[in-house]
């Protein structure tokens, strides 16, 4: 057996007040594709940040041999001359610049003081059919799509000769068609000899791609699984990351909504007078009270536009069509009208448009809805703390107090968080938009408990959703969307994968 | 836990907070032992107390605005202008205060509204829009002042609110050379504090919050107190409270109650924590903007006002450099960069630490050039300092 191309032994990493690493040892043989996966919170991103020279030699202890050789890695450079690039889920491009700019930036190819403009193009476009992207590498970044976008982030590895890549969930926010390229992108390296380690949440690809399994729980590796011996599989997976077994990851709901429309549009179109392009075109959804519905498409077809636009949110687009909240038309302008309207919505973006993640967990929660707290005008700091504290043990939301900032949280929990707020304005309609996006198994349980109680309860949910096993799992009924048209509406129960990807692609 | 540990773990745990009242208290010091005594005589205090005030009323406006992430650069010169609004409007045109205050009150929230307007609706960003202003009240201000150059203000009501006092209780024979007012009105602001420190305390324990051990809490409200007379004692051995310290206290104390206790106060910090969420949160980023911009052009034109009032005059070069200070008086006090983070109260120190580093070296007879380097000094490390300790405490 040769030597492996990665070795961590014995790693230990602390944080003031935390252990994040216990004794971590973790071993990469060559050309394999490796999973690391396990629950937010324990320690895939640290570990991979003490392999790259973020936390530096020093910082932790234990030992990394890389190729043989021990490697002290005293920053990210370091790592990056040894052959070992990481690419990270929110992606280091630059979006104003090219793509051959940013594939060589910080490694530019040089004519005595001058760049060497045409022969970086040249190696660009050698570098971007290793990744099978067609494309002309003089586009700028922010011309690509986020699929695009990750294809280049990872021909800029290999333009350094990266002979072990670490992708920390690189198809978070990709569709399927784009997911599953890039894995057949990773079984090609791995005939070429690239190692990959995958950080990933969606069990079906770590089944799917997985040479071999590490699960890491509360810091410290508890098993790493083969697949050559047929231990991959969800049920073992899951099993150890939470380490009890969930038998259904999807909760069941008992009765069916038969409810009146509570919540129907009609003829909804989107249109981008900057870009010229029609956003959203004669789009009709009903729905019903007790009701969820799923609305789900590839990537583009305008789903989180649809949302933000009944939501009073357009920047710029102009909106034609008619929305109906209990038969009675009405239309709204900005969010504050919408929000008065009994409709909410979860971003999808929890970090980026959901939350203020320098304040703490009590003003996130109240912040939609302080009309509920208002005495006089004035903040009644009481019945805040009250509220506040009601909202974070319902949904179980786990801080060491209200008074903690939000950046401190998890992702489930900051995501809970994010629904609190949202269920502080009583919604009557609530729009989930990608609401399990880079959470746990254990934590999108609960939330989908919370889902099921909340229609139980007589509310309705719009829940948009590009993971198809949760969005047939979860729904009533499924509206398919493709480049901004619905083409396809089906009942969930007489729905598969196939049928909905028949719709989206259509 | 002992007292002692309890009260090394308070200072560890909050030194952002109290790092600048411990800034201030070295910085006194320091300059009541170099001059013997003299920066902490009543007189002195008094008078920088009134120094103060124009910039301290900038740096509260300013606060906000750097909290919803933008900056205003014209508030110097347009306080200028403003002052020179006020000196024409009572010689040239004849009009009573009365009548002239509110008129430039509304003409700087107007102002105010204008840059707002240039922010919010047309989307520039406010470092360029306010750079037009400052231009443009600076042509407005030579503009006024031309002709004539200084313009005199020969009125006495209106030069009382920059250089006056306020009255005292007529008791001859109770606590001579003390001015008994301001005594007053620091033992009852001294009650007020210790009930709304009881009453937090009491309401906090009724949630479970951590609180202070009671012995803790004691020595923290006695010294309160203590601080709070000896300011009161200081100030009422000269003339008691400026009509300007008065003038001061109010703004810090409204726009701290604004900030903190209502709803518009957390839409303005929801909007600079996230402007994105603060929008989908129903928060309408555009009107909090001109709120902001139009709460800054009112406290210009107080501003202007001071300093005219201060002068007894209107200059050429008046509010040269103010928005500056007012800048550096916000930053030292605390207010982040990045939006979002900021108190009122924080910047008001800022501008006491700022005036009294200006004050305690020209008592000194340092000279002007090392005076703008040791400030500069200042400012970074206070700025440093608080990058430091925000990184540490997350």
């Amino acid at each position: 057996m040769s030597v492996p191309i990665l070795e961590m032994k014995n790693i230990t990493k602390e944080f003031p007040g935390v252990k994040a690493l216990d004794d971590v040892s973790f071993k990469v043989e060559r050309a394999d594709i490796h999973c690391l996966v396990g629950e937010n919170g324990a320690g895939k991103s640290t570990l991979m940040k003490v392999l790259s020279g973020v936390h530096p030699f020093g910082s932790y202890s234990g030992e990394i041999y890389f190729e043989g050789k021990i490697q002290q890695n005293k920053n990210v450079h370091d790592s990056e001359e040894a052959g070992i690039a990481v690419i990270y889920q929110e992606l280091a491009l630059v979006p104003e610049m090219t793509i051959f700019e940013n594939v060589f930036l910080g490694n530019e190819i040089q004519k005595g003081i001058n760049i060497d403009v045409n022969e970086t193009i040249n190696r660009t476009v050698q570098i971007l059919k290793k990744v099978n992207l067609d494309i002309n590498p003089t586009l700028k970044i922010q011309e690509l799509g986020i699929g695009e976008q990750q294809l280049v982030e990872i021909a800029k590895a290999l333009s350094r000769n990266a002979k072990l890549l670490v992708l920390d969930e690189p198809t978070a926010a990709l569709n399927e068609t784009d997911s599953d390229n890039l894995l057949k992108l990773l079984k090609e390296f791995k005939k070429q000899g690239v190692t990959s380690i995958l950080i990933s949440h969606k069990l079906r690809e770590v089944i799917d791609a997985a040479d071999k399994v590490t699960i890491l729980r509360d810091g410290q590796s508890v098993i790493t699984l083969d697949a050559d011996n047929g231990e991959i599989n969800e049920n073992i997976l899951i099993k150890h990351m939470v380490g009890r077994s969930i038998k259904n990851i999807y909760p069941k709901r008992e009765e069916k909504p038969k409810g009146e429309v509570i919540f129907e549009i009609r003829n909804w179109s989107a249109y981008d007078p900057r870009r010229e392009r029609q956003i959203l075109k004669d789009i009709n959804i009903q729905l019903r009270k007790g009701e969820v519905v799923g609305i789900t498409g590839l990537m583009g077809a305008g789903r989180t536009e649809l949302a933000l636009s009944l939501f009073g949110n357009t920047p710029g687009y102009q909106v034609d069509g008619e929305v109906l909240l209990r038969g009675k038309p009405i239309k709204f302008t900005n969010p504050g009208q919408a929000i008065k309207n009994g409709l909410a919505y979860v971003s999808e973006d929890r970090k980026g448009n959901g939350l203020i993640l320098i304040q703490d967990v009590r003003s996130n929660i109240t912040i939609a809805n302080l009309k509920r707290i208002l005495r006089f005008g004035i903040i009644d700091a009481n019945a805040e703390i009250k509220d506040a504290r009601e909202y974070t043990d319902s949904l179980n939301i786990k801080t060491p107090s209200i008074e903690q900032k939000v950046l401190n949280l998890s992702g489930g929990n900051q995501q809970k968080v994010s629904l609190a707020k949202w269920l502080y304005v009583r919604p009557q309609v609530m729009i989930l938009d990608e609401p399990t996006r880079g959470i746990d198994v254990g934590a999108k349980y609960e939330i989908f408990t919370i889902m099921n109680k909340l229609v139980k309860d007589g509310m309705s949910i719009i829940m948009i959703s590009s993971e198809l096993p949760e969005i047939l799992s979860m729904t009533d009924r499924i509206y398919v969307l493709s480049e901004g048209r619905l083409t396809g509406e089906i009942e969930s129960e007489k729905a598969d994968q196939e049928s909905i990807m028949r719709f989206a692609t259509s | 836990m002992s007292l002692f540990q309890e009260l090394t773990q308070l200072l560890k745990k909050n030194i952002r907070d109290y790092g600048m009242y411990i800034a201030l208290i070295v910085i006194m010091t320091f300059f009541a032992i170099s001059t013997d005594g003299i920066f902490i005589n009543s007189r002195n205090i008094s008078n920088l107390v009134n120094q103060m005030g124009y910039i301290a009323v900038l740096a509260v406006g300013m606060t906000l605005i750097i909290v919803i992430r933008h900056i205003d650069l014209s508030v110097g010169y347009l306080s200028g202008f403003l002052g020179a609004v006020v000196a024409i409007g009572l010689t040239k045109w004849g009009l009573p205060v009365g009548a002239v205050i509110p008129l430039v009150l509304g003409i700087g929230i107007i102002a105010g509204l204008l840059n707002g307007f240039f922010v919010a609706q047309l989307g520039i960003p406010s470092f360029v829009a306010t750079l037009a202003g400052w231009l443009i009240f600076r042509g407005a201000l030579l503009q006024a002042t031309i002709r004539t150059g200084t313009i005199i203000i020969p009125n006495d009501t209106f030069n009382a609110i920059g250089n006056g006092y306020i009255p005292d209780l007529t008791l001859p024979n109770f606590l001579p050379g003390l001015h008994k007012l301001t005594l007053l009105l620091g033992v009852a602001a001294a009650i007020a504090m210790v009930i709304s420190e009881i009453s937090s305390r009491r309401n906090k324990m009724k949630y479970g919050f951590e609180v202070l051990s009671q012995n803790l809490f004691i020595i923290k409200t006695i010294f309160i107190v203590l601080v709070l007379g000896l300011i009161t004692y200081v100030l009422a051995g000269y003339n008691g409270l400026s009509w300007t310290a008065m003038i001061v206290l109010a703004v810090t104390f409204i726009f701290h109650f604004i900030a903190t206790q209502t709803a518009i106060g957390r839409h303005i910090y929801a909007v600079g924590g996230n402007p994105e969420a603060a929008e989908l949160s129903g928060i309408s980023v555009k009107r909090i903007t001109y709120i902001v911009f139009g709460a800054m052009g009112m406290l210009t034109a107080l501003s202007g006002m001071l300093y005219a009032s201060r002068l007894q005059s209107a200059t050429t070069t008046a509010g040269a450099g103010f928005e500056l200070d007012a800048i550096a008086a916000a930053y030292v006090g605390g207010v982040s960069a990045a939006g979002g983070v900021g108190k009122i109260t924080g910047s008001l120190i800022g501008a006491l630490v700022m005036i009294s580093l200006t004050n305690g070296m020209n008592l000194m007879g340092i000279d002007i050039s090392t005076q703008y380097i040791v400030r500069g000094a200042v400012l970074v490390a206070a700025v440093v300092f608080d990058v430091a300790t925000r990184r540490r405490t997350g």
